[in-house]
């Protein structure tokens, strides 16, 4: 893996959002999705990205890996936090409802631009959200 | 610095992102131009998006920031430029980009701008007594 590629990024600002964008981005040409298909996971992962700096205690790790199975490439992100956790999951995915001001499409939004999508969360000890996308 | 050029047309400003946008430089952009829109007293803001592979909730939500804040300045705001991928990403996103004007290109964009001053300075027209 090209060194400029890492496979775990680490977010603090929206400074590191832009890299977490890019390096989406230059994964899913590699797995050769098309312009909608890159456009959708690196949007996904723009706004879970920002949820960790907005509800996640500021920081989290964005981890990407590259997925083949039965013939078909994949593309997983997972965005882990150590932040308050969330106390009512089914409230936080509804669309609309937002906690900072936000427009509150962040989690309802991105879910629906990926194939896959899991959310775990503990009040007090942090969120985990994977998504992933098949081309 | 690292900041985003706003140019100037007749009485409209023109505005071209073509770095990913991080928040410093989101809010710079707006204070920038709120002050440009005052001090040229411009009436129209032209924003080309042409140039942006990615539109998430936080760069939709700051240009329907620029379009009210123009509005409450007394100057129409076009976003002009976005490419298809972009439009069906943002609607399966369900950010509909309320109350911001879309026009396909810098063209059509100038001449909406164009449009909304002329029946602007014709309704002005109408109501001053001969």
């Amino acid at each position: 893996m090209p060194a400029h590629l890492p496979d775990q990024i680490l977010v603090r600002s929206s400074e590191d959002l832009v890299r977490v964008r890019q390096a989406v981005r230059s994964r899913a040409v590699e797995l050769g999705f098309s312009l909608v298909d890159q456009t959708k996971i690196v949007t996904a992962a723009s706004e879970l990205g920002r949820n960790m700096l907005d509800h996640g205690g500021g920081e989290g790790t964005v981890s990407l890996e590259m997925l083949t199975a039965a013939g078909r490439h994949g593309l997983r992100l997972t965005f882990e936090d150590k932040g308050p956790g969330i106390p009512d999951i089914d409230l936080a995915m509804r669309e609309g409802y937002t906690t900072k001001g936000g427009l509150g499409l962040g989690l309802s939004g991105s879910r629906r631009l990926v194939n896959e999508f899991s959310l775990v969360s503990r009040v007090g000890e942090g969120t985990k959200v994977t998504i992933a996308r098949w081309r | 610095m690292e900041r985003i050029p706003i140019l100037k047309m007749g009485d409209c400003l023109l505005v071209s992102i073509q770095v990913d946008m991080h928040d410093r430089l989101a809010i710079t952009l707006q204070e920038e131009l709120t002050d440009r829109i005052v001090a040229a007293r411009a009436r129209g803001v032209l924003i080309d998006i042409s140039m942006l592979d990615v539109v998430d909730s936080f760069i939709g939500r700051m240009l329907g920031n620029i379009a009210s804040m123009a509005k409450i300045l007394d100057a129409d705001t076009v976003v002009v430029g976005m490419r298809p991928s972009v439009a069906i990403t943002l609607v399966e996103l369900g950010l509909s980009l309320q109350g911001v004007r879309t026009a396909l290109n810098v063209e059509k964009g100038m001449d909406l701008l164009r449009g909304s001053m002329e029946d602007v300075s014709e309704g002005q027209d109408a109501g001053t007594p001969a």
